[in-house]
This record gives C-alpha cells, structure tokens and sequence, in this order.
C-alpha cells in the first residue's frame, strides 16, 4: 500500500511539473461545455427561404405567411421570377425558394387543383431533408382548410390533431443533450488518451525499466499509474457538474452518488483501455493516434453522442454493443434529464460492469507480461 | 534561405518518417478507415423511431390511422401499450421515443367530421431528433386528414352534391425540386467535412507532435546551434506533412468515388490549388502550436482543443451556423476550417467556379501568412 501512495505521489509530481498539460487538462471540459453548449445546435428553425410569389392573392399571400409563422424558415430574399430563386439557391443565400406561380389564388377558389413550387440546396442535405418534410406538411394544412372544403356542402372528414407533450427536456433544447455528452466525451478523452501518453512516455524515455527492477510489483505499478488519473477525473466530474449548473442552469435530476458510482465504473473500462494501448504502442505519437483514431473517435461517433443510433446499419448497431461509451451516455443523459435511478439503469450498469472486467482483465495480463 | 540546407532537413524529416513505419501507415490507412465509418455508418437522417402505441379506439379509422405511421419508414412499431400508466416507465427506461395516444372516440367523431385530438407523448431528451420527431407525428396526420378529406370528396362529387368539385383537383400540385445533390444523400454532405476534419488533423498534429518530439528528445537545440534558419527548419520540417496530407485528400476522394459514387463536379485545379494554400496554414499552426508546448501531452491536448474540436462543432460540418448566437459566429470567422469547407462543397457538391469562393481562397491565404509569420518570429525568440 505505502509503495502505491509513492508512486501517486511521483505521478503527480510529474503532472505538476508541466506547467501546462494541468490548466489545459481542466480549461478543455469546460471550453468544450461552451462550445458544445452554445455551438452544437442541429434545431432546424429560421431556414433562409426566397419566395417568389407570382400569384399575388389573398390566397398566396396566406401560403407564404404559414411558411414563415411556422417558425422554420425565415424570408431571405423576395423575389420577381422563377430564375432569380434558383440563382438565390446556387449562390447560397437562399436554402430553399418558395415559387407560386400565377393562377394559384383563382384555381384554389374554384376547387381546381393548383401548383406549388419548392427548391431545395441538397448540399445541405440534412437542412433540405428537414426544411422539405416542414414544407409538405404546410402545404397540406392549407389543403386542408377552407376554401378546399366548400363550405355549402358539408362533409365528413376525420381532421386529426396531434397534442404533443415532451417530458424531461421540454424546450427541446440541443443543450440539454449535449452538456452531459460532453462530461463522458471529456472523461473518455482524460482517460483513454493521457493515461496510456504517460505509460508511453516512460517507456520512451528508458524509465519504464527503471521503475521494472525495483522491488514494485506490476500490480502496484499499474495501481500508482493509474490512481492519478481516477482522481483527476473526479475532480473533472465536479467541475463540469458546476459548470454546467452556472452557466446554463442544467442539474442533474436523479442522484449525485449514483452519478459518480457509474462514472467510476465507466472510467474502469477507458483506464483499462488506455492500458491496453500503451502496450501495443512504442512512442507517444503512435499511442496518441491508436487511442485517438481507433479508439476515441469511433466511439464518439457511434455511440449516439451526436449521430442516432438508431439510423445505423444493423452490423454498426451490433458493433456499438461493446462500446462502454454507449450505455454511459445512456445513463448520464438518464441522470441528467429523466432522474431515473438504478432500477431503470441497471442493463446499463451491468454492460459497463461487464465490458469493464473484459478489458482490464484483458490489459492488466498484457501489461504484465510486457513487464517480465 | 539555402535550398541545400532546406533539402538536407527534409531529407532528414522524411527518414525519421518513413522509419515510424506504424505511424505512416496510419496516417495513410486512418483516412479510408474515417470514411468507411462516416459513409456507412451514421447519417443525421432520423429514421425509425421507436413508437409505441396505445389505441384505445380500436376502430377500423384507428387501425388505419396506426397503421399510416407504420407504413413510413420513419416509424418502427416497438410496443404495443395496454394501460396509460405504463407509459412513463416506457419513456423512462427509453424503450421508446414516442408513444402514441389514441383516444376513444376516433372513429365516431372523424366519421362525424369533428375534429380529433389524438396525443403523442414524446421524450424531448435528444431535442434535435424529438424536434425531427413531433414533425413526423404531424405530417403523418396531416397526410391521413387530407386522404380521408379527398377520399370523403370524392363520394359526395359521386353523390353529386359537391357541385362537381372532385377530390384529386381541391389538393395541390406540390412540387419540391432539389437542386445538387437530388437524392439528399448524407454523403455528399458530410465527405467534404470529412476531408477537412482528416486534413487538419494528420497536418496540425503531425507537425506539432514531430517537432516537440525533438524537444523532449533534446534534438531541437542541436538543430537551433547549427548553421538552418528558423524559416529554412520549418519549410524543410513540414513539406513530408504537406505531401502526406495532398495524398490522403487524393485517397479519401478517390475512395468516396469508387465506395459512394461522390463526385468532384468542379474542376480538380481548383480543388488542389485550395487543398494547397489550407495545407500551408495548417502545417504553419502546427509549428505555432509546437513553440507553445513543452510535452507531448501538451501538444496533444492543444491541437485537439483548438482545431479537431472547433472544425467538427463550428465549422459548418455538422451544425449549421444559423443556429449558433453571434459571439460564436464571430469566433468561426477566425477558423481556416470554415473557409476550407464552404470552398469545398462550392468545388465538389455544386461545380461552381472560382468567383463563388475567391474570398474563401483569401482568407485562408491570409491565416497561412500570419501562422506561419508567428511561427518563424516565435521560434528565433526561442533559438535567440
């Protein structure tokens, strides 16, 4: 026990020694809740739209004031023709353009079917797939009110009306989501990245052996490598958790001692892997780009951090089983916004659990037989 | 400047990079390996959401109603639910996003042509795909309504009492139209981001990394007291990294083509020509970043923080600027990453010509000059 204690104490010597890797190592989670906080906002709303409305009628006049009340899109240009839209679009200051062609209020008061034209910059595609669903949908409302329905026949037509309520999150802000993403992206990184770095460096710069003929068992070495960064992490957790709270107001709903609990168990599963690299990498470039680009990366984007899961190919889904980043963003978005407990989060827990023993298991074994 | 000393350094430069065999190997096999990921993994379409349903009517209209979500693809059928109170666990525990409330009385009151309130309880948690969500629920019942009103016209125009108005010709003729990228392929969209996010990461990081590895090594002081100018060290330590980065832009395009048929429908000189001077200011930021750090670590973390994290958040790659609050806006203005990638999707998705992008190409031009200006100033205070 009293030879861990030495080597935490050294390790953290070594830490403070640099007198820049310990501000950037606490600045960076709370630079990234900003950015992430602010920044990361995927809301469709406020979409530039040119109209050209050709018609000019009481009628037209309506269809384009649906389109910009629904909140979804804000009027960039109007325009006289058809042509100068599609310039608009090419040009980019104009994601979509609204054309109504001449004839549109006449053919709508006779109950003749009228023409509606809609242009859309795919570049963006994810903006254009959105902006045209909203816009197919205020075209069908208007066919649904009057005059469409002539008003001296009656007829009997179900008009269906969804009352939306939204739990947990109701402002549906991306905020809300991402802040606590940010706290497992952070821990993640701090983890996986800086614990196999500093394994590495001792490796490269020949102290690794040194540490390998004194009377230090694996065990401890790993121990006493590994305890720093637990700590840190902690302190990481607190910081963003107040962060959080002060700049954007945001609590975590379900209890604080689960939270950590579970962080800790995530943080068995990323120790373990930072381990595992720093044992197939000779130099810290080499380990930085494995954790980074093997490791960190894919997880980040399957896990569902920005990107659904849902949406992924049946393989990738099966892939992110075994992704201990998956079930922690579950379980701190679940802390964070639902104030579940244990008892909704315990598949969760146990997968975590689970892929924590494989892999430390898995490195500490590796680890130790590098040693001898 | 002497051009035999600069071709000495790099001569240097490329052994020690073709030595570190695993890391060259990366740098070349990690662009295809990022692409495979983002051209067949993820895309931002929301798509089969989980639904759960209760239907409390269970009436013919209701079963069409269910069934009408069911038929989209944007819905997947999870649950069917018995009792309201089993609704919140259902939330609570995420086996579904969304559960559907069918009220009893569906049937009745829309064959009496009233109006019909059914609810949609939805997990707002992921606001983005909640938000894509509830539009679904909306246009999927819009959609219903307007098929039962056209199908409910038509009778009467059969019952001839709808003065002749028949159903098909009250609706109207919507026609969308996407311009470029037609079939609103995710790809297209996000591999020129991808190009950019690869870029900026093998040429800041590699840079920085190599030359604060001679610092921790000692090495950097040996070449400081010989005869190279700082200029000529920098010129003769970056252009390996410039060349690793044109190739694996040349790898990721090539593959995007052969793997997801994306294509490059502007000219090629004008896509190298940019890739070029971002290039420039890339490898002249890893210099900078290198004179600011002392360790590896520090490298590490600075490049992650200051350009992997600001090119995928504030770039455009995947969140769209009009949303971000304007101080934020303003700090995307200093990004070369911003610039780089609105030329680029002006280059590939819609083939349009220099004059589209020139201010882009002189921005990016102006970020090289004073990175790499600061670098040289910075590295003749640190070898003074």
């Amino acid at each position: 026990m009293r030879t861990i204690g030495f080597i935490i104490r050294k390790e953290f010597q070594q830490l403070f020694r640099d007198k820049r890797l310990l501000p950037l190592i606490f600045v960076s989670p709370v630079l990234q809740i900003v950015l992430l906080g602010y920044a990361a906002n995927m809301d469709v709303k406020d979409i530039p739209l040119a109209v050209c409305d050709q018609d000019r009628t009481v009628q037209s006049r309506a269809l384009v004031a649906s389109f910009l009340h629904s909140g979804s899109y804000s009027a960039s240009a109007i325009l006289a023709d058809a042509a100068a839209a599609e310039q608009a679009i090419e040009r980019g200051t104009a994601s979509l353009a609204l054309v109504i062609p001449p004839g549109f209020g006449t053919a709508r008061a006779a109950g003749r079917q009228s023409v509606v034209q809609l242009l859309a910059d795919g570049s963006d595609s994810q903006s254009a797939a959105i902006g045209l669903t909203y816009a197919t949908l205020i075209v069908s409302r208007t066919v649904l009110t009057p005059p469409s329905v002539s008003q001296s026949v009656r007829i009997r037509a179900a008009r269906v009306q969804p009352m939306v309520r939204v739990l947990y999150n109701p402002t549906l802000a991306s905020r809300n989501f991402m802040v606590p993403g940010v706290l497992a992206l952070v821990l993640m990184i701090i983890t996986t990245v800086l614990t196999s770095l500093s394994i590495v460096k001792e490796k490269e710069k020949g102290t690794l052996e040194q540490l390998i003929v004194t009377p230090i068992t694996p065990g401890q070495l790993i121990v006493g490598k590994l305890a720093p960064f637990i700590i840190i992490s902690l302190a990481i957790i607190t910081l963003v958790l107040a962060a959080s709270l002060l700049l954007f107001g945001l609590s975590v709903r379900g209890s604080l001692l689960v939270l950590y609990a579970l962080s800790l168990l995530f943080m068995l599963t990323t120790l373990g892997l930072g381990l595992f690299i720093s044992t197939i990498s000779q130099t810290q470039q080499q380990a930085m780009m494995i954790a980074v680009f093997f490791f960190v990366m894919p997880m980040v984007i399957l896990s569902g951090f920005v990107f659904p899961i849902e949406s992924m190919p049946g393989v990738i889904q099966a892939i992110t089983y075994v992704f201990p980043l998956r079930w922690y963003f579950v379980i701190i978005r679940g802390l964070f916004l639902k104030g579940v407990g244990l008892e909704q989060l315990w598949k969760e827990s146990a997968a975590l659990a689970g892929i924590g023993l494989v892999v430390i298991a898995g490195s500490v074994l590796r680890f130790r037989k590098r040693l001898e | 400047m002497s051009g035999a000393r600069i071709v000495t350094i790099l001569v240097k430069e490329l052994r020690q990079v073709s030595r570190d065999r695993a890391t060259l190997v990366m740098l070349l096999i990690l662009p295809l390996f990022l692409l495979l990921m983002f051209g067949y993994a993820i895309s931002l379409d929301v798509r089969h959401i989980p639904l759960a349903v209760l239907n409390r009517d269970r009436t013919e209209a209701s079963r069409i109603f269910v069934q009408a979500f069911l038929h989209s693809e944007y819905f997947d059928l999870r649950l069917v639910v018995e009792n309201e109170s089993d609704i919140d666990p259902i939330l609570d525990e995420g086996k579904a996003l969304i559960v559907l409330v069918v009220p009893v009385g569906f049937g009745r009151d829309g064959a009496a042509g009233r109006k019909v309130e059914v609810q949609a309880i939805v997990d707002g948690s992921n606001g983005t795909t909640a938000a894509t969500a509830i539009g679904y629920v909306q246009a999927v019942s819009a959609d219903y309504s307007q098929r039962t009103l056209v199908h409910a016209l038509k009778r009467a125009g059969a019952g001839g009492t709808a003065g002749g108005a028949s159903g098909a010709r009250a609706t109207i003729d919507f026609r969308p139209r996407v311009l470029f990228n037609p079939e609103l392929r995710s790809a297209n969209f996000l591999v020129p981001g991808l190009i950019v996010l690869i870029l900026i990461m093998s040429a800041v990081m590699s840079t920085a990394l190599s030359i604060v590895r001679e610092k921790e090594r000692g090495t950097m002081e040996q070449l400081l007291v010989s005869p190279v100018r700082p200029l000529e060290l920098i010129v003769g330590k970056t252009v390996p990294y410039l060349v690793i980065g044109l190739l694996s832009a040349a790898t990721i395009l090539a593959a995007s083509r052969l793997l997801f048929g994306v294509t490059v429908k502007g000219s090629w000189l004008d896509l190298a020509a940019v890739t070029f001077v971002f290039l420039l200011g890339c490898l002249g930021f890893g210099v900078l970043l290198s004179t600011l750090s002392d360790s590896q670590q520090v490298a590490f973390l600075l490049s992650v923080l200051l350009t992997l994290l600001p090119v995928f958040i504030l770039s455009g790659f995947v969140f769209p600027f009009r949303n971000m609050p304007p101080i934020i806006q303003g700090v995307s203005y200093l990004l070369p990453g911003r610039y780089y990638l609105s030329a680029l999707r002006a280059i590939m998705v819609k083939g349009v010509g220099f004059g589209s992008f020139g201010s882009q190409v002189l921005a990016l031009a102006a970020f090289a000059v004073v990175t790499s200006g600061l670098s040289v100033i910075r590295l003749r205070r640190q070898g003074g």
